[in-house]
This record gives structure tokens, C-alpha cells and sequence, in this order.
């Protein structure tokens, strides 16, 4: 097709050879209720994002109500004051919309990708849950919801081989006082006790504008969209404010050496210790170290134990971050007639090397270069664009981090590397994890002691 | 930047199962006004201008001297490109005996090519920050570089080196061999993949390729050996057997020039054809009950054969589908899982290809209302067959039209929309008549596709489950004749390594 290309060039991505500076601009604004505003222009389709982080995920749960945030936000879906059950959905997709949420330990996001002319819409439904949800709340909606998430719960972690395993690995990472020792998902006992009450709770807590973001970002023209927003949120009432989490840090002060039984064919070990939270010094060393570890096939464990011993059908590494504190993850499954140990010990050697000598200056540069094009990859579509500027804003005050953070990868070095892996990666500060098919405990890592689901 | 919610995270949890969607006007009103400082009118959502227009690139058609064809879209912006392979063959093709070939195959591509080792390719590859993938689907096979525009001039040497001076060397082929071997062993934990696996094998038989695993099986993948992929790729990796896909901030007299350069030499030609065995459609119900003891939920997979991707009815099956099972508030989904609480998630969708592919309704549901679930599906089957109301109808065709420029955002998704046009021979004008086509479908075409290929009386059930609680429900329902397998019966025994 012959069609002109209209105004698809702006400078949303200013990239010039020399600087290779990465910018995306945006416009912000606070209304007077506390609700932030972040809005970039991007008229590549006559799309746009909505973003909307609450500030609170499970880590705000209280003892006996695990899951809850993550139950709370599929009832945001439910309908409210003025969107009858059922329409939130079926108003957005006559639209041509998509949206959808995600809960994790320290926020909740929700989100609508839909035609630019349809942005209003997605503000009245936005706005309406945020300051009318309880007018439309009932205990049954409450329950119908409950039954979903447990569905949730069954097919993503009870029906998956190895999937208890981040919920026993959680418990054991952290304290019991520490709120990311229980998990996201929640337990089947506190989803049966989520109540009506426990609702009407939360979202006055909680669902308040001051403790909100909002980034809209794609097709719009800005000083008009500025109107809507003022417009649809304006006249929310501000909540009180929230106060920061923040419990005591967390550590390891001992190894904990642990195997479960699991419906599997095939053993599978994970390591893990606890980290730098998000964007916190040694957070992005983290990320490279996983990558010279495990990234591709020259990495150090995965032509180890996949390529040339093939003792091992995979093996993967990564930084799992949050804002409290992170943690770093080493997972490899043994192939038939080979043990855990064997694995373990390959492993050991391979952390041991990296604390003994730097990487090769290669293999760091390798692991920088493939993080900076995903950068790029990263500025193609609007909702990545409004989800990441969103997280920049909540964990950093300034949306448009996007060079800052490339910048704490670039300024890694091998020394750097090495230096990390020793403060974080202790032997004696980690959690190794066993999961063997049924009666199959001789396949765990050596010394390791029984936990159940 | 860094996903922050990598696959791995220990703590996400999503609102909505990622559906399988086939994908994606409007009543233009008048646009709503500002007004400052005043409560906006909430009794009623509000009105809406008319949709913008996707304006696309001009697609550019040009052929390397040697005749391989390129498709160019030139979008600027981000400094990205992808450039796409798509060899015209894939496991379709396999030969009797040799199921997993084309795949295996297409695996083998990156295990060594040019001068270069596999583990030279990976670091030349990685060190760009680029990325190459190799691919076989049932009638195509993928070589995809996705880089950074600064870094095409290197990638494409090796690119090329992967889809047309493949090395094949023996060690990589018996390293992949044990692997996919311990591949099909993972399978025997995945209730999820047994069951669509018994689906496809009861729907095609294990002679036809649709109802066979793409990866192989055990006998085949220990047949194999290097000239088995040798010959594959020499008969079917050709120039005329394949078109370059190109999409991103490239413009046409540079890329042209530097595909010539790398591609322009490539000789050889493909002359291969196959006959398929015809297949059997379904003509009665047939209950495969699967025992997986222990099992949290049960996992259904109801369906029967569907149609091609040529058939003239696409449209009025997009828009029935979509109601049936495509979109979030389709009536599967909402029946199992807001009404009933069954699940987390249900749906259906039609796999299109040359030849005609599976329909498939499918959902993973608590065990012990496993019976009820299944009755809640055959009771959509049959509301699907009566005139759709018409808000409902509305809302499914400009769900369907309004959201059809999502898929051209990235230039991956663009690149997948393009190979689409070339394998099923879409005329270059699809994209801009799809959404008046979408418009243009009345009640009575989504009537007449749901009575032509959802037919409740001729389908094949597949639930893969804990017998022991669900069995006796199940067969109560009188849906069929009941056969009970057994998860090796679906899969064979766990391959010995």
C-alpha cells in the first residue's frame, strides 16, 4: 500500500552517534489530590497506553490475608460505581481495547492499550474504580473472584512441575516478619478468609490517588490530554498519606540445604541468595554476572554443564529484583543418571572462579552490549514504554531514567564483577534447593533436609 | 531496558491467563468536550470521536539478482531492523519416519555454519547484542535476525552463514538429539502439553504431520543423521523455495545493496512436492479420558478439523470464534470462568493453515467440577448455533477491526504479518480492506460458520485429569463413547538416554 507516512517522526528517540543518548520525552503533572500524571507523545499507530501503578503490592498484606492485594485487584475488574458488572470488559474491547493487571510484591498495575480515540473511555474507567470501586462492592463479587485466583493458584503453581517451588523458596529466602517471605499468589487458607470488610479496607488505605501513578503515553496530543485527566481525576478526594515499607533488612546468616519431592521426571537444582534491591549499587552487576554465568552458549555454566559435560538438560541464571531487596537465582536440571551434586558441584566451581579472577573483559562486554539493545527493543511499543516509565517514576522520581539506567550497566567492569560476586554470592548465605521426582531423595544436593509445600 | 517482570519472577500474578487469541468501526460520534472544574457526567461512558488511521509504510518488492524475492517496509524511529528467512517448508514435509526433520533441521543452522564453530557463531552473535533465531513450523521455516541498525553490517555475514553454509557437524547433532530426547521425558510432567498433544493425535492420526509433535519422536530423532539434514536443507533452502522479509530503520537502496552482498550469490533450486494423507473428520463424540493422578485441575481440550486459512468463511469464523472464545468476555470464558469460578481462563480458536487445522476449545478447570465444566461447553456449542444478539455481535467485529493496528507497533509483529501474506498468498491489499471485511460480516455468516464448523454432535474430547475423581462424573455425562489412555499411551514410554 501507497500510503504517506504522517507524523510518525517525531524525536520521541533522540539517538545520535556520538552521545548515544537515550531520551523519551514526557510531560508531568500532580493534580491537586496527589495523583501524578506522565505523559509522552508517540503517533508511530493511532494507539495509546494507559498505565496506572498503585503503590502497594503483597508486601502490605497483614499476617493471615496472603494474596489479598493480588485478589483486590482482580475485583477492580468487577465493575463500579457508575460501570455495571461486566462492562469495564466489554465497553474496552467495543473500543478495540486491551487491558489487563499484574500484582507483584510492591505494586499493582493496570493497564488499557486502545485506539487514540477511544482514550477517554479508558479515563472514565480508570478514574471511576479509583474513586467510586465500593459503591459497586458485594460480598459475592468478592467470592467469585476468590474461586478465579484459586483457579489461578491450582494452574500456575499446584498444576506445574516444580511450580511450589517459588513459594517454598520464598520462605525460606526470607524471615517469616519479612513481607516477601510469603507469596504474591497467596494461600488457599487466607483466600478462603479474604472478606468483604478486608475490601472496603484496603482501597481506602490504599486506592488513593497520592498513592498512585498514572502514565499515558502514545497517539495523544498532550495539553489536551492534561484536560481529560483533570477532568476525569480530578475530583477525587486524596486519601491519607501511605506510609513507606519498611522492615528490617533481611539476610542469610546460615546455608539452609533443602530437597522437596515433586510430580517430575527430572531433578532440578535452584540456588539462591539475597541481593541489592532494584536499581540499588550492585543490582546491575547482578544482572551481568547472571549473563557470563548463564547467558548464551559461551557462558560459563551453560557450556559447562549443557555443552560439553551435557550432564545437564538447562541451566539459567538471573537477578529477580524488587524494591526491598532483591534476590539472585542459579536453576539447573540434571539430565537422567546424573545427581544434583554433580551439578552443584560444577556450579560451586564456576562462582569460585568468578571470585578468584575477573571475567574476561569479552565476556563482560558481551553481556553490556546485549543489555543495550534491549534498550532499544524496549522503545518499539507504547505499553512497554508507559509500564517503564511508570517504574522509573515510582523507584527513582524521574520517568525518563532510561539512559541513567542503561548508564549503570556501561560503567560496569570486570572488577566490578568480581568484587560483587564475593559481597553477595557467600556460601554460607544462601538457600540450595533440591526439588527430586518421588522417592528419588538420593538425586538431591548432599545434606539436605526435607521441606513439604 | 531490564524486564522487570522476567518469566522467573517469584512474585507476579497476572489478572487474565494469557489467552491464545487468533487476534484482532465504529460508530463515529461526536468528539467530547473539556470542561474544567466541573464534575465530568458519569451516567454514561463517554462518547467517542471516530478511530484514527493506521498509515503504514508502503510495502517495497524488489528481487536479489539470483531471484530471491524481498519485502521491505521501512519504519523509522527506533534504530532496529528484522530481517526474516521464510523458507516456504516445514515439518509438514517431513518424511514418513521422520518426523521432527524440518525441525531439527532448522535447529542445526546456528550448531555451526561458515567457518565458524557453534560456539563462535553464539559469542559473534551475542557480542552485537543481536539476535538470531531458527525456527520450523509446519509449513515454514524461520531464520530472524533482530539487531540494532548499527550492527546489520555484522550480523548479516552471519546470518547468511546460518541459512545458506550450515556446517551440520556430528557432535551438535548428537548434543541436540539428547536433548530433544530429554525433552519428550519433561514432557510426561506437563499436563497442559499431554493434552494437546492427545488432541492433535486423535483429531489427525500419527500418520498425518498435524498430528504428530514437530520436534520428532523417539524412534525418528535416533534415526537420524547428518545427511538426512543435509538433504533437507539442500532440497528445500533455496532461493525460489523462499522470500526475505525486512522491516525497520533501513532505507531501500542501502539494504538492497547489503542483502545483495550477503544473499545475491545463493544458488539452487527447489523442485519437491508432497501429497498428504487425506484425513477423517471427526463424526461422532469421542470421550479420551487421560489419567494424570494427583493432578490440581483438569485440563480440556474439545475440538474437531477446522478449516484452511484459504477459505473464503475467514472472516465469519474470526467474528463466531471471537464471540465463542477469542476475546476475554467470549462466552467460554465468561460462563467457566466469572459465572462458574470453574477456572482461571477458557477459550478457543481456530489454527488456519494451508490445510485445514485443528478448531479447539480448551481450559484447564478444578478437578472436582471437572463434569460440570465440560456440560458448561457443550451448552456454549449449542447457544453459539442461534442468532448472536446484537450488541454482542457489534462489540466482537469492532474488537476485531479496532484493534488490527496493534499488530503492526514492533517490527517483529510486522515482519510475522508479512510472512502471513506470503505463505497464504494474501493479495498486497489485505491489510488495508481486513477491517471492512471484518465489518462486512452479517449474523447470518457467523450462524453459518458456527453450524458448519462447531458442530456439538462430532467432536473429540480430550480431558487430561485425575481419574479416580472425575472418571465416574465424566462418563455420567453421556457425551460419547469413553476411552481411557494413559499418559504413556499418549506419549510412550519415557525415553532411556
Amino acid at each position: 500500500m501507497k500510503r504517506i507516512l504522517l507524523a510518525c517522526l517525531l524525536p520521541w528517540v533522540i539517538l545520535t552517534a556520538q552521545e548515544r543518548q537515550l531520551n523519551v520525552a514526557y510531560e508531568r503533572m500532580e493534580l491537586s489530590n496527589g495523583l501524578t500524571i506522565i505523559l509522552h507523545e508517540d503517533h508511530t499507530i493511532p494507539r495509546v497506553s494507559v498505565n496506572v501503578w498503585y503503590h502497594v503490592g503483597s508486601a502490605r498484606e497483614k499476617p493471615g490475608r496472603t494474596g489479598f492485594a493480588h485478589l483486590f485487584e482482580h475485583i477492580m475488574f468487577e465493575g463500579s460505581g457508575n460501570v455495571p458488572e461486566g462492562k469495564f470488559d466489554e465497553w474496552l474491547e467495543a473500543a478495540g481495547a486491551d487491558n489487563n493487571g499484574s500484582t507483584t510484591t510492591d505494586r499493582t498495575n493496570y493497564y488499557e492499550n486502545l485506539p487514540s480515540n477511544a482514550l477517554e473511555l479508558a479515563l472514565f474507567l480508570e478514574s471511576d474504580r479509583m474513586g467510586y470501586l465500593l459503591n459497586a462492592m458485594s460480598p459475592e463479587k468478592v467470592d467469585g473472584q476468590r474461586d478465579v485466583v484459586k483457579n489461578e493458584r491450582r494452574q500456575r503453581y499446584e498444576n506445574q512441575p516444580y511450580g511450589m517451588v517459588w513459594i517454598v523458596m520464598a520462605k525460606n529466602l526470607f524471615p517469616e516478619d519479612h513481607p516477601y517471605s510469603w507469596p504474591t499468589i497467596g494461600s488457599m487458607a487466607d483466600l478462603s478468609a479474604a472478606s468483604y470488610e478486608d475490601v472496603v479496607e484496603f482501597f481506602k488505605t490504599y486506592y488513593v490517588p497520592n498513592n498512585a501513578s498514572l502514565v499515558i503515553a502514545g497517539d495523544i496530543d498532550a495539553e489536551r490530554v492534561k484536560g481529560f485527566a483533570e477532568k476525569w481525576f480530578g475530583g477525587i478526594p486524596a486519601g491519607k498519606p501511605v506510609e513507606p515499607v519498611d522492615p528490617p533488612a533481611a539476610s542469610l546468616s546460615a546455608e539452609k540445604r533443602l530437597y522437596m519431592e515433586d510430580r517430575v521426571q527430572l531433578p532440578r537444582l535452584y540456588m539462591a541468595w539475597l541481593t541489592p534491591g532494584l536499581y540499588q549499587p550492585g543490582d546491575a552487576e547482578m544482572d551481568i554476572l547472571a549473563n557470563v554465568l548463564a547467558g548464551g552458549k559461551n557462558s560459563r555454566l551453560y557450556k559447562r554443564l549443557v555443552y560439553e559435560m551435557q550432564i545437564a538438560q538447562d541451566v539459567t541464571a538471573f537477578q529477580s529484583s524488587s524494591s526491598l531487596s532483591s534476590s539472585f537465582w542459579i536453576v539447573a536440571t540434571a539430565r537422567a543418571g546424573h545427581t544434583l551434586q554433580e551439578l552443584e558441584g560444577v556450579i560451586q566451581e564456576e562462582i569460585d572462579r568468578v571470585k578468584l579472577e575477573n571475567p574476561s573483559t569479552r565476556e563482560v562486554q558481551r553481556a553490556v552490549n546485549q543489555f543495550e539493545a534491549s534498550f532499544l527493543n524496549g522503545l518499539e511499543t507504547s505499553a512497554r514504554k508507559a509500564d517503564q516509565l511508570n517504574s522509573y517514576f515510582v523507584h527513582t522520581g524521574n520517568p525518563d531514567y532510561f539512559n541513567e539506567d542503561l548508564s549503570r550497566y556501561k560503567a560496569i567492569s570486570a572488577a566490578d564483577i568480581r568484587a560483587m560476586t564475593r559481597t553477595y554470592l557467600r556460601d554460607n548465605e544462601r538457600v540450595v534447593l533440591s526439588i527430586v521426582p518421588q522417592g528419588k531423595k538420593e538425586l538431591a544436593a548432599e545434606k539436605s533436609n526435607e521441606v513439604k509445600p | 531496558m531490564k524486564n522487570r517482570t522476567h518469566p522467573w519472577i517469584l512474585s507476579l500474578s497476572l489478572r487474565k491467563p494469557r489467552m491464545i487469541l487468533l487476534f484482532a468501526a465504529c460508530i463515529a460520534v461526536i468528539p467530547a468536550s473539556v470542561i474544567f472544574g466541573q464534575q465530568p457526567d458519569r451516567s454514561a461512558p463517554p462518547r467517542l470521536g471516530p478511530p484514527g488511521t493506521l498509515s503504514l509504510p508502503a510495502i517495497q518488492n524488489f528481487n536479489l539478482s539470483n531471484g530471491l524475492p524481498v519485502i521491505l517496509m521501512e519504519k523509522h524511529g527506533v534504530p532496529i531492523v528484522q530481517v526474516n528467512l521464510l523458507v516456504k517448508t516445514g515439518a509438514a514435509m517431513d518424511p514418513d519416519n521422520k518426523n521432527g526433520l524440518a525441525s531439527l533441521t532448522s535447529a542445526m543452522l546456528d550448531e555451526g555454519a561458515g567457518t565458524r564453530s557453534a560456539l563462535e557463531l553464539a559469542d559473534a552473535i551475542d557480542f552485537l547484542g543481536a539476535r538470531i533465531s531458527t525456527g520450523a513450523g509446519q509449513h515454514t521455516s524461520v531464520v530472524g535476525l533482530h539487531t540494532p541498525v548499527s550492527k546489520l553490517d555484522d550480523a548479516l555475514p552471519l546470518m547468511a552463514d546460518i541459512a545458506v553454509r550450515p556446517t551440520f557437524p556430528q557432535e551438535e547433532l548428537d548434543r541436540l538429539r539428547k536433548e530433544r530426547l530429554t525433552m519428550l521425558v519433561q514432557w510426561h510432567d506437563q499436563p497442559g502439553t499431554i493434552a494437546s498433544l492427545a488432541f492433535s493425535r486423535m483429531l489427525f492420526g500419527s500418520r498425518h504431520p498435524y498430528g504428530t509433535p514437530i520436534s520428532g519422536n523417539e524412534q525418528s530423532l535416533r534415526s537420524f543423521r547428518i545427511a538426512d539434514l543435509k538433504r533437507f536443507h539442500e532440497t528445500y533452502y533455496n532461493p525460489n523455495n523462499a522470500t526475505l522479509i525486512v522491516v525497520g530503520d533501513v532505507d531501500r537502496a542501502e539494504i538492497q545493496k547489503k542483502l545483495e552482498a550477503v544473499y545475491g550469490t545463493w544458488k539452487g533450486r527447489t523442485t519437491a512436492s508432497v501429497n498428504w494423507p487425506d484425513v477423517l473428520q471427526v463424526e461422532q463424540r469421542v470421550v479420551y479420558l487421560v489419567n494424570k493422578p494427583g493432578a490440581a485441575q483438569s485440563e480440556i481440550r474439545i475440538g474437531r478439523i477446522g478449516v484452511s486459512r484459504m477459505t473464503p468463511d475467514y472472516f465469519s469464523i474470526l467474528v463466531m470464534n471471537t464471540i465463542l472464545g477469542g476475546s476475554f468476555t467470549s462466552r467460554l470464558n465468561q460462563n467457566l470462568r466469572e459465572q462458574h469460578g470453574y477456572s482461571y481462563g477458557a477459550g478457543s480458536f481456530f489454527d488456519m493453515r494451508p490445510l485445514p487445522g485443528p478448531f479447539m476449545a480448551y481450559s484447564a478447570v478444578q478437578t472436582n467440577v471437572t463434569d460440570s465444566a465440560l456440560a458448561e461447553f457443550f451448552n456454549e456449542f449449542r447457544r453459539i448455533q442461534k442468532p448472536i444478539p446484537d450488541e454482542e455481535f457489534e462489540r466482537a467485529k469492532n474488537y476485531l477491526a479496532l484493534s488490527y493496528p496493534d499488530n503492526f507497533e514492533s517490527v517483529g509483529q510486522i515482519a510475522g504479518m508479512l510472512a502471513d501474506m506470503v505463505t497464504y498468498s494474501l493479495p498486497e491489499n489485505y491489510f488495508n480492506t481486513y477491517v471492512d471485511k471484518v465489518l462486512a460480516v452479517d449474523n447470518e455468516a457467523v450462524q453459518r460458520a458456527a453450524g458448519e464448523y462447531v458442530v456439538p454432535e462430532k467432536l473429540v474430547i480430550v480431558v487430561v485429569g485425575d481419574l479416580e475423581k472425575i472418571e465416574k462424573s465424566v462418563r455420567g455425562l453421556n457425551l460419547g463413547k469413553v476411552e481411557v489412555r494413559s499418559v504413556e499411551d499418549v506419549l510412550g514410554k519415557p525415553p532411556k538416554l
